[in-house]
């Protein structure tokens, strides 16, 4: 995967090389958003930054969240928490798949010996009311980044456009490191007497106790409740006009009920009304925001 | 005149590979229309598609567009002076330029011709702005307004060369020029293309080819070529060849392999896999079976060879593929019975409760099917070219027995029922697997495996398997009786329960694919030569579901009812019969129970068109169709259709032309004869007898009544063509009557042969009109027996012509 003379990134070379080569780029070099979410998307610098007219290029980690893909720690591929690594770029620059095929250079991946392709892939979230146009790009057959221009968010038109790029980093990683299950992943290198640690180290007890809280021990009651009251708080905040607080409350509803769906709770039917509340409440933070920065009516 | 070759490539970002060949034949449909409108013509067109420029190459286009000059006609010399004014404005030119013909003005004006640049500055931003592709986008810092141009993705680079020479034009600020760029890899920096002519080449020398063909031929000999080094076989797949056309500039096939132990997994799984998910090739060893190897298609010429390209590709499929295998094994852990029991978890649709509720109804169906007889281990199987498109001229088959139900041995058809029953229970029982959840395509599939693996009998692995067939015009009837009867319940059963809920398809949408289901049915039935009244068959299916939705305790009782009625007629029971039958008998709350009944005449309607359809490529014309169906009584698509078959013979000769005109004189003069609303005298009219009369002893009582009437004797001396015609009618009848129970239609039409020159003299000798009411009423009644007998046949009102 590399040059013969250096050894593969670890894990946490591999955040700081793509933190150096987006820095380079002109991009704010953000922290992950300190709440539980789907995606590196729900982060409001992404989410509410693509909206209205301003520039914003940044780059930032995102723990993920996604209950119903807990394994207990016994899937090689599968976990409840993972990391994406979130680029976005506003307006979309016009040379925006240049600059992320050099991001894969950096990180090692020579495009004269790996077979680097940009699949269709549209991209399309109900829960945030978005949607865009783009590919995933497959190295070797594998998808390795999410590549979208996005068109809509909360239901209004992108104007200008954002380009984003999501790299699923475990997946990126297990390809450059040459391993087949994600707890064998190095974590950092080893210097001098201080050991190398693996990504199961840090993660696999995590992975058990979470799906077995995700599954079975969460109380669905108070989950539940969780959610309207969520509901209730986001209403009060746009209400109060305070946008940005309306829209965590947007994404922890979502978080709940996703936590809902992994406890089995919520039949077919529910399920989209349930999505439909999380979208109304999305929109109308989007909303909100929309008109408090005055882009909209 | 002088021309050149002109070039147009609109460089963008990855055009997705299924709009390529589209957006090719756009491009030059385009374009070549607006070429054509400014009257050039090119002596040819080339279109090329790759994943990341359409381009387009007009030869010999000439440099410019023909002068014309047109002739305009003006108001006459005498006529005021504002005409005239107006004609000049209209025609630019001034008085003396005018020509006086014989009194009236004519104007010729010269029209210069265009630069053929010109047109193409004006004619290509239009064509780019209006570009039909099936999504497009706005980008980068044009974005900010919404009206900015739109296109598939990111366009990069226009390239417009006339000759040699640059069209100058720009579309939302991206000018043209010669440049363009190689491949994303394998070439670096601008390209500037020298014309049209040394495109492809220039290019090709930058690890780009242009040609879709030439990039698919590639793909295609490469993987032979691959698949026999390695002793195996490829199998063709036109759709993946040209789906890797549309990834590639460079397109490199490559083998790789993956471990042979995954083997285990059902084939059709790791076909899926390979195909859909990662779109590589499959491979056959020699023995036919799947091979444990793979082709995938990379863009480039790798350093290495492609080692590496090939080591990651087996790696990701290697994930994929244990997923595949974890799943079938998980699955394999649960028997498909307890599967089964979460489909009441799934929702079937929001109106018609769950899946689990479907299985139920499917399988008392399906056994009811099964035990009526109408599905049965011996019903005649016929191959689909005399199934569906069967030539109506063809040898008139052997006459079916009337009562060809399969009745077998009782414990045979228990058994068959029992095992049809058990099949209908499991049927939908894989929709709940993982593997099914992974991949909806293989519902039916997988749980024939699953069944197997549990050590079900093959009959029910094979109907859990094949239920769902037929799918595609192309696709193959299920034959196996277990099978028919569970492919036949479900299919019903869907039909019948969204026509109740009125979820009727809809001009093009059709979400729940009701056609095909009905399409289904039909296929299956004259396949299968299955017996019956579909009618029963829909409101059987209709009851059951209409019973579930309140209690579940008269199924049984109300399929009886059915038959009972119907042995007691002796013949098929109209649908007025049947309804007024069951509800006598079951106490069906009228009320309740109507919308049920409304949605199975729809649903015959429905059936009736879909036939249609279907026949209409085997040249079966529709009128005739509708002539049959317009008899009520008739709804066994088998009989239906070698009546129609029948008909279809007669009256494309000339006994059947002329006795088709003799009945439509006979009706003609009924029509009349008989007062405007008033009720027809015959239930056999040409209105729908069923309308007025809904109690079959009525019905019974009307017919004897009619029978008396005909056959009394005349009180008046007959003339020769009246009595030869009342002897024709009395030979012909019980002749076309016999026939038909011993459903030998060709020998019915024969019958009616037989009255052709007796009516024909009838019409010419006879005034039906008299001035004596004896002998105008007597006459009358001759001509409706006419149209009675004919009507034994078909409704000869409904054919055209």
């Amino acid at each position: 995967m590399q040059d013969k003379a250096s050894t593969p990134l670890s894990f946490q070379q591999l955040i700081l090389t793509l933190h150096d080569y987006w820095a380079a780029q002109g991009c704010v070099i953000l922290q992950p958003f300190d709440m539980r979410v789907g995606a590196g998307t729900f982060h409001p610098a992404t989410t509410l930054r693509s909206l209205g007219p301003d520039p914003w290029n940044c780059a930032y980690v995102q723990p993920s969240r996604r209950p119903t893909d807990g394994r207990y720690g016994e899937n090689p591929n599968r976990l409840q928490h993972y990391y994406q690594y979130q680029v976005i770029m506003k307006p979309s620059p016009p040379d925006l798949q240049d600059l992320y095929l050099g991001s894969l250079k950096a990180i090692g991946i020579d495009p004269l010996l790996h077979d680097i392709r940009f699949v269709e892939d549209d991209w399309e979230s109900p829960t945030l009311g978005a949607w865009g146009l783009g590919w995933e790009v497959w190295c070797d057959g594998m998808e390795v980044t999410q590549f979208t221009y996005f068109q809509q968010m909360g239901g209004f038109d992108c104007k200008p456009v954002a380009g984003e790029l999501t790299y699923g980093l475990e997946r990126l990683a297990m390809y450059i490191q040459s391993v087949d299950s994600v707890y064998d992943l190095v974590f950092n290198d080893a210097v001098g007497d201080r050991p190398a640690v693996t990504y199961g180290d840090v993660f696999l007890e995590n992975e058990r106790q979470l799906s077995k809280w995700n599954f079975e021990v969460a109380d669905t009651e108070k989950l539940f409740r969780w959610f309207r009251d969520c509901e209730a708080e986001c209403q009060a905040s746009i209400a109060a006009n305070v946008p940005l607080a309306a829209y965590e409350q947007a994404i922890e509803a979502s978080h709940v009920f996703n936590l809902l769906q992994a406890r089995g709770v919520i039949s077919v039917q529910e399920r989209a009304s349930y999505m439909g509340r999380v979208r109304d409440l999305a929109k109308g933070s989007c909303e909100a925001w929309m008109k408090h920065n005055g882009w909209a009516e | 005149m002088m021309s050149a070759d002109f070039l147009l490539e609109l460089r963008c970002e990855e055009i997705p590979a299924r709009m390529q060949a589209k957006a090719a034949d756009d491009l030059a449909r385009l374009l070549g229309e607006a070429l054509g409108a400014a009257g050039l013509k090119p002596e040819g067109l080339t279109v090329y598609a790759t994943p990341r420029r359409l381009a387009f190459i007009a030869r010999a286009l000439p440099l410019s567009t023909q002068a014309v000059s047109e002739e305009f006609k003006g108001p006459r010399t005498s006529a005021p002076p504002q005409a005239l004014e107006g004609f000049l404005r209209k025609t630019g030119l001034t008085q003396d330029q005018l020509e006086d013909r014989d009194g009236v003005w004519f104007a010729t004006v010269e029209k210069p011709g265009r630069a053929t640049a010109d047109v193409l500055a004006e004619a290509i931003p239009q064509v780019v702005r209006a570009f039909p592709w099936p999504k497009s986008m706005r980008w980068g810092d044009a974005s900010l307004s919404t009206e900015s141009l739109r296109w598939v993705r990111p366009l990069q680079g226009i390239i417009a060369l006339l000759g040699n020479e640059v069209v100058p034009f720009a579309i939302e600020g991206i000018a043209t020029g010669r440049t363009t760029r190689g491949h994303r890899f394998h070439s670096s920096g601008e390209i500037a293309i020298e014309s049209a002519a040394t495109y492809a080449d220039q290019l090709r020398a930058a690890y780009v080819i242009v040609d879709q063909e030439e990039r698919r031929a590639i793909i295609a000999r490469r993987a032979e070529e691959l698949a026999a080094q390695a002793g195996l076989e490829l199998i063709p797949d036109a759709g993946l060849v040209a789906e890797n056309a549309g990834l590639t500039e460079w397109p490199v096939p490559l083998l790789g392999r993956f471990d042979a132990a995954f083997l285990e997994v059902p084939p059709e799984v790791i076909q899926l896999t390979l195909r859909i998910n990662q779109k590589y090739f499959v491979l056959r060893d020699e023995s036919g079976k799947l091979a444990n190897a793979f082709i995938c298609t990379a863009n480039i010429e790798a350093n290495d060879g492609g080692t590496a390209i090939v080591e990651g590709n087996g790696k990701v499929l290697a994930a994929r593929l244990s997923d595949a295998r974890f799943f079938w094994e998980q699955d394999k852990k649960t028997k498909l019975a307890d599967h089964a029991q979460k489909l009441s978890r799934i929702t079937f649709h929001e109106k018609l409760g769950t899946v689990a509720d479907k299985v139920e109804r499917v399988a008392t169906l399906a056994r009811w099917l099964v035990e009526e007889g109408i599905v049965g281990a011996s019903n005649t199987s016929v191959t689909p070219a005399d199934a569906g498109v069967q030539a109506p001229t063809a040898q008139p088959q052997p006459a079916t027995p009337l009562d060809s139900r399969v009745r077998g041995n009782d414990e045979e058809r228990k058994a068959l029922a029992d095992l049809a029953e058990q099949a209908a229970r499991l049927c939908k029982a894989d929709l709940v697997t993982e593997m099914v959840g992974e991949f909806p395509e293989l519902q039916g599939l997988m749980g024939g495996y699953y069944a197997r693996a549990e050590g079900l009998p093959d009959e029910v692995a094979d109907a859990i398997r094949d239920h769902y067939k037929p799918v595609g015009q192309g696709d193959e009837v299920p034959t196996a009786p277990v099978t028919v009867a569970v492919s036949l319940a479900d299919k019903l059963d869907t039909l019948v329960c969204f026509f109740a809920v009125d979820e009727k398809p809809t001009g093009s949408k059709d979400p729940f694919a009701l056609r095909r289901a009905a399409l289904g049915c039909i296929r299956s039935i004259l396949g299968k030569q299955i017996r019956g009244s579909l009618t029963i068959a829909l409101l059987s299916a209709s009851y059951l579901w209409y019973v579930q939705a309140r209690s579940s305790e008269r199924r049984s009782a109300f399929a009886e009812a059915y038959f009972g009625l119907e042995s007691a007629l002796g013949k098929p029971a109209t649908f007025e019969q049947v309804v007024a039958f069951a509800e006598a008998r079951l106490g069906v709350d009228d009320r309740q129970a109507a919308p049920g009944h409304r949605a199975t005449r729809d649903l015959l309607d429905f059936f009736a068109d879909r036939l249609k359809v279907q026949q209409r490529e085997a040249g079966v014309r529709h009128d005739l169709i509708d002539a049959v169906f317009a008899l009520g009584g008739e709804d066994d698509l088998v009989r239906l259709l070698s009546r129609v078959h029948a008909l279809q013979s007669f009256v494309s000769t000339e006994d059947g032309a002329n006795l088709l005109a003799g009945y439509k004189r006979a009706a003609n003069i009924l029509k009349k004869e008989q007062p405007e609303g008033g009720k027809p005298q015959s239930q056999l009219g040409e209105e729908d007898p069923g309308e007025a009369l809904t109690d079959p002893d009525m019905a019974q009582a009307m017919r004897e009544h009619e029978a008396h009437f005909a056959a009394a004797a005349p009180a008046y001396a007959l003339e020769p063509a009246e009595a030869a015609l009342i002897n024709a009618l009395d030979e012909a009848e019980p002749r076309a009557e016999a026939a038909i129970a011993a459903e030998d239609f060709e020998g019915a039409m024969a019958a009616l042969a037989t009255l052709r020159a007796p009516i024909d003299a009838f019409f010419e000798t006879v005034t039906v009109n008299d001035a004596d009411p004896i002998k105008r009423q007597s006459r009358l009644s001759l001509l409706t027996r006419i149209r009675a007998a004919v009507h034994k046949v078909a409704d000869f009102s409904k054919i055209e012509g």
